[in-house]
């Protein structure tokens, strides 16, 4: 057993993902055969490998910063237009702070 | 007018030049086709018919002038629906954006507008692109064209589809693990999944960022790589685009392949169905006839490639989709008495089952305790297939294997096992891990008469030798 139904509703939590108890189950069944499966990378000797956390090629100097330039960005009216609550150019969510 | 379901991009630059129609009547049949079509596969989440005419008035206006309208002048595009388009609809497949408008075009969309391309509509696709069948879309799966019963491959199954069907010439997809190749494979067209890197990402809807890919599909070699051409480069947007000069694609479909160096990587062919094999092996004697050099080689890290696969992705797609919160994007739950409840309802109302299975493993092996087990493990292994191609490439030019393990499969037939659909994606992923370029060719049908793909890898920003070996296969 490498994830339990206690652990799945932590890890729900975390990801701030509401589950039904219905799913709490069966998503402990899929992630237990899924992680029992990538146990098989303990089989390989990574001793002094790097990570890899970006693909790498060789090339030239990196031209990734670009001049500092004031450009217009999205207008606030369309930035906000797709939002489910919005008002007086804000997004809105439910009160945080309590008076 | 000759259908649009065989017009080549060649067809319409000769057609519209010799006054045989217009971009507007293109515009308009094509439309038209896409519209009684779309009811038999569901390939399209909508057309776009405002947009396609406008633009294809633009060009016949710029071709009155005695302008040139651009490599895809009056060509019908679809655009896979985790693209984003200024003003229209893009859903991601999913509920969570169901109304969703984005306010700016992705990149790659502004380019081939730019170069004169008519998007005629958003194409379905599995949620925000994890799937390998279009089952995991909010809006109803995908039927393959060639066989209605069967699926279209995914995650891009909706371009596929259309592409293969005849309503659009060519399309966008995107690739994170296979998603343009294997349903190019299902539904017997071209798929391109260019080196990472080559094109812009701006406006792709993230899903795994250090492996996202744009690409292009098409019914044949040519096209495909008209559609690269017009995309690729670099873009002051996607700070992971690259500099790289984009050479002449075209320059490289001459059929010559002579002396070219294929390597057939054993490790995917061990245990591969006869059905499959033979066609491949089959397509390689014919390389071999036009003067290509064979030989076997290894890439020994193949087995571990789904499990470094499937924590990477789903690491990065946890982080990737906390940004839809209920605050910024369309939807968001009834139910909200406090912040939280909203984030953890909208989320758990919103996402789809493969979604939420995803966000739950990648954060799980981000998770505190685990992350240098699964996590960083994995990313090691990475480097190791990385090395294993990069090996390989010192003995021959490309690579060839097959795409998938099987041919489009019945709809509903693996939705019961997650695991089992993963380890589909085999001979797919170990190319986006490596970021080079790869494509699906098709080369010939089973005996149920459903498409086979066959896949070519090249060196990083070597789409030209990729490209050359694809035509010369199309063209014996």
């Amino acid at each position: 057993m490498k994830i339990t139904e206690k652990e799945v509703r932590y890890v729900a939590d975390l990801a701030n993902l509401r589950l039904t108890d219905e799913e709490i189950v069966r998503m402990a069944h899929d992630l237990d055969e899924i992680l029992t499966h990538m146990d098989k990378l303990n089989e390989l000797d990574t001793t002094g490998v790097e990570p890899m956390a970006q693909v790498l090629y060789p090339a030239g100097e990196t031209a990734a910063l670009r001049a500092d330039m004031v450009k217009p960005g999205t207008p606030n009216a369309e930035a906000i237009a797709s939002a489910p609550t919005a008002g007086q150019g804000y997004f809105k969510v439910p009160r945080v702070i309590e008076r | 007018m000759t259908p649009i379901a065989q017009l080549t991009i060649a067809d319409i630059r000769k057609g519209l030049k010799e006054k045989t129609f217009s971009a507007q009547e293109l515009a308009t049949e094509a439309l038209r086709f896409a519209e009684a079509e779309n009811p038999k596969t569901n390939a399209y989440l909508r057309l776009a018919p405002e947009r396609a005419t406008a633009q294809a008035k633009r060009v016949d206006e710029a071709l009155a002038k005695g302008l040139d309208p651009g490599p895809l002048a009056g060509v019908p595009v679809a655009v896979k629906d985790v693209i984003v388009t200024r003003g229209l609809k893009t859903t991601c497949g999913s509920r969570l954006l169901a109304e969703y408008v984005p306010p700016y075009d992705a990149t790659v969309v502004a380019r081939l507008e730019h170069a004169g391309g008519l998007i005629i509509g958003k194409t379905n696709c599995d949620e925000f692109a994890m799937g390998s069948s279009n089952e995991n879309s909010a809006f109803g799966p995908v039927r393959n064209p060639v066989a209605l019963d069967r699926v279209p491959g995914g995650s891009s199954g909706g371009s596929a589809a259309v592409v293969a069907q005849g309503t659009a010439v060519v399309s966008l997809g995107s690739d994170t693990g296979g998603s343009i190749r294997q349903p190019a494979s299902f539904c017997g067209v071209v798929g391109v999944t260019p080196t990472y890197g080559r094109v812009s990402r701006y406006g792709l809807v993230a899903f795994a960022s250090s492996l996202d890919h744009v690409g292009p599909l098409a019914r044949n070699v040519s096209d495909a790589a008209t559609l690269l051409q017009v995309i690729a480069g670099r873009d002051a947007m996607d700070m992971t685009s690259a500099e790289a000069p984009v050479p002449d694609y075209q320059a490289a479909l001459t059929g010559d392949v002579r002396g070219l160096r294929i390597g057939l990587p054993k490790q995917y062919f061990d245990g591969l169905a006869a059905d499959t094999a033979n066609h491949i092996y089959k397509a390689v004697d014919g390389l071999k006839r036009s003067g290509c050099e064979v030989k076997e080689v290894s890439l020994p890290n193949t087995e571990y490639a789904i499990s470094a696969y499937y924590i990477i992705c789903t690491a990065e797609a946890s982080s990737n989709l906390a940004r839809y919160d209920g605050v910024r994007y369309t939807t968001r739950s009834s139910e909200t008495p406090t912040l939280i409840d909203m984030y953890r309802n909208t989320r758990g109302e919103g996402f789809g089952t493969e979604c939420k299975r995803r966000i739950m493993l990648g954060t799980y092996v981000l998770s505190h305790g685990y992350y240098d087990a699964y996590y960083l493990k994995a990313q090691r292994v990475r480097a190791l297939i990385t090395q294993d191609f990069h090996r390989a490439f010192e003995e021959v030019d490309a690579l060839i294997t097959p795409v998938s393990p099987f041919p489009a499969f019945r709809l509903g037939e693996k939705l019961a096992d997650p695991l089992e659909m993963y380890l589909s994606d085999i001979y797919t992923i170990t190319g986006d891990l490596a970021g080079i370029p790869c494509m699906s060719v098709p080369c010939g049908t089973t005996a149920e008469g459903l498409p086979v793909g066959m896949q070519i890898l090249t060196k990083h920003f070597d789409e030209s030798g990729m490209f050359r070996i694809a035509y010369a296969h199309e063209h014996p």
